[in-house]
């Protein structure tokens, strides 16, 4: 599958019915078009309203405390020795996370809608805590699906949800991880339709979510691109940003794609290794198909089910990806790598003690794949790395490959 | 005429409405599933549908949900969901099978060899539940030229522009969502669903069958003067989990099945 396109103008896509190429879509039981629809059609509507997009910005500025800085690690950049090194800081937005953009976006849009209840899905908890967070501020009330699995791996930001209102539904069925957490939001949706305003997480799901997730995440490029010319004077020679679902990488990409200079790469979690199978890389070893509403690359077997995935990071332990990422893909303008659990978790102890900043282990993949490649640059060239979220979520988890317990 | 058509035609003739039980594919377990169908037929089914496994059934609630797991756990594949239904065919020419499921399996295989594979084993139609009228245009056509009709959901949400475009794309019947909500959910409304059924027949000539929290012969009959046929699914499921594994196949399939006989008895009553 998957024709190589030369060239395109990244700004007409999706098209009408949500095609990135030949993903994207909208593939879901016929309960939900009809609030597709109302979204698609509020969204087009508020997306060029000035009222909206005032608000939004307002927003992003004095609730999430952007824009996000972009830090120079001169320390770790001369200890590599090759390419300068800078940090797209969205560890230090509110909440701690990139998460936080889309929420406040969808949360907006929701208010607009006359909305008052929301949903979503969370892996890591994240974003769950950014939709907590949003519906907390604007007065809503708030259901968050996790898997049961990762209800254990995650404690502190179930919790944390609590703290903010929300309820925490736990989710027993399939795997016990995200993607079921993604199954069950989508059960409750289509049963609550009339009143319930879907938050997905990441940009994945049916049109007009991918386009949705994306538009609001762009801040995040926009910035670093003007960031990049203001303190470099030119452009960076490459991006790097880790991709689950992909929120955080086309975020940044996005407002460069047209940049033919500006390589671009999207890391993700090689779990236990590419070829071993245990691991959460569907662009690098996976198959085009049909899940949570789009046809994208996904992990799968021969006859189509949908396999268990593993990633030592919760938020990139996802079986598909975004469809605009497996259209970037096939057209090659994006290059899609991996790195393990163990080189992440290497990346994430050498950030803290070089730059004493510590990376979410999602956020480590970027920064092991970046370190990589810097060494085959010069100095006179420049890395933007999207540091999407901060490492305290991560402490846990690291403790106990540690062997060291923390109550 | 297709097995659908004639079954339909018969119906009506007949001045019957068709029962359509469901049941997933190799749940509980691969050796019941052609002896139920039989045992559904015997006790009154008109058409059966049969569900294929997908690890993430989107739309289905709790009770589907795990017989989809149940059957993974038995390792059925669509290929598998085949076999049986040659299986079945080897005793049973007339009556109409659907498979039901999620495109994922499909497209894994390939809609023209899904499509031949299909025909050749007797199947007689596809609902694929998270395939909208918007993306099924040429998976319709490769179906229609194996001579296998693509059955199509509406829902309590779906607009009259959307039901027309349906209809122009659906052969064999519709299937109409009772509820919003997901299969198996507890709050039917009986006038609700008639007046739907009211704007449906305004565009299609289409048989309608009604489907998702018909559970007994009570809400069958309430909801059967207003469509063709009513779908039986997780009712039926919960029936044959309750079947003790103990008992010999064939016991099992008849104690599963009774469900089916007494909604029969409540339809023709």
């Amino acid at each position: 599958m998957g024709s190589k396109l030369e060239k395109a103008d990244f700004s007409q896509f999706p098209d009408a019915n949500g095609h990135f190429g030949i993903y994207g879509g909208r593939f879901v039981s016929e309960t939900l078009v009809f609030a597709l629809d109302e979204l698609e059609s509020a969204y087009q509507r508020l997306r060029h309203d000035p009222s909206f997009q005032a608000e939004f910005d307002h927003d992003l500025a004095h609730y999430v405390g952007r824009p996000s800085p972009l830090y120079y690690a001169k320390r770790w950049s001369e200890e590599v020795g090759g390419a300068k090194i800078f940090l797209k800081r969205e560890d230090l937005n509110h909440t701690g996370a990139h998460k936080v953009n889309n929420t406040v976006g969808q949360a907006l849009l929701a208010k607009y809608m006359g909305k008052k209840h929301v949903i979503a899905e969370t892996g890591a908890g994240q974003h769950g805590v950014a939709s907590a967070t949003v519906a907390a501020r604007l007065g809503m009330t708030c259901q968050v699906f996790m898997g049961e699995e990762d209800i254990h791996r995650q404690a502190l930001n179930v919790y944390r949800m609590k703290l903010l209102g929300a309820e925490v539904v736990s989710v027993k069925s399939g795997s016990r991880t995200l993607k079921d957490a993604m199954n069950e939001a989508m059960r409750n949706w289509v049963t609550n339709v009339d009143d319930t305003f879907y938050i997905i997480g990441t940009a994945a799901g049916p049109h007009p979510y991918p386009m949705l997730v994306r538009d609001f995440q762009s801040v995040i490029g926009r910035e670093a691109r003007e960031q990049c010319l203001s303190q470099n004077g030119r452009l960076p020679d490459a991006l790097v940003a880790c991709v689950g679902g992909g929120s955080n990488a086309i975020g940044l990409f996005h407002p460069f794609l047209d940049d033919e200079g500006v390589a671009m790469y999207g890391v993700e979690a090689g779990g236990y290794g590419v070829e071993t199978g245990k691991h959460a890389a569907p662009l690098n070893d996976g198959i085009p198909g049909i899940l949570h509403g789009n046809r994208t690359y996904l992990m799968q077997d021969e006859g189509g089910q949908i396999i268990e995935t593993h990633s030592v990071s919760a938020g990139l332990d996802y079986p598909g990806v975004g469809p605009e990422h497996s259209w970037l893909k096939d057209m090659g303008r994006v290059n899609y790598v991996a790195i393990n659990d163990d080189e992440a978790l290497t990346a994430f102890r050498k950030l803290t003690l070089v730059e004493g900043i510590m990376p979410a282990l999602e956020s480590a993949h970027a920064v092991a794949y970046a370190e990589k490649l810097a060494k085959t640059m010069s100095p006179e060239q420049s890395i933007v790395v999207n540091l999407s979220g901060r490492g305290d979520k991560d402490i846990h988890t690291v403790a106990t490959i540690d062997g060291i317990g923390i109550e | 005429m297709s097995r659908l058509a004639t079954v339909f035609t018969k119906l009506e003739t007949n001045g019957r409405k068709a029962l359509v039980p469901y049941i997933v594919a190799g749940d509980p377990d691969t050796t019941l599933t052609v002896p139920l169908m039989h045992e559904l037929v015997r006790q009154g089914a008109d058409i059966l549908e049969i569900g294929v496994p997908f690890s993430d059934p989107m739309a289905e609630g709790p009770v589907i949900q795990l017989a989809h797991e149940r059957a993974l756990a038995n390792h059925v594949t669509l290929t598998m969901v085949l076999e049986f239904i040659t299986e079945f065919r080897l005793q049973d020419q007339e009556t109409p099978v659907v498979l039901m499921g999620y495109a994922n399996p499909i497209e894994r295989m390939g809609y023209h060899v899904f499509a031949n594979r299909a025909a050749a084993a007797g199947v007689d139609g596809l609902l694929t539940v998270d395939m909208p009228p918007e993306e099924a245009e040429g998976p319709t056509k490769i179906l229609r030229d194996a001579g296998i009709d693509n059955i199509f959901l509406l829902a309590p949400t779906t607009s009259d522009a959307r039901i027309e475009k349906i209809a122009s794309l659906a052969s064999g019947y519709l299937y109409c969502v009772s509820l919003k909500g997901v299969t198996g959910a507890g709050h039917l409304d009986v006038k609700a669903v008639s007046e739907k059924l009211d704007s449906i027949k305004r565009y299609t000539d289409l048989p309608v069958t009604v489907g998702f929290g018909i559970k007994d012969g009570a809400s069958a009959a309430a909801l059967a003067p207003f469509c063709a046929g009513v779908v039986v699914g997780s009712a039926l499921i919960e029936s044959i989990v309750a079947t003790n594994a103990t008992m010999s196949a064939t016991d099992r399939v008849v104690a599963a099945a009774t469900l089916i006989g007494d909604i029969r008895t409540a339809l023709d009553a």
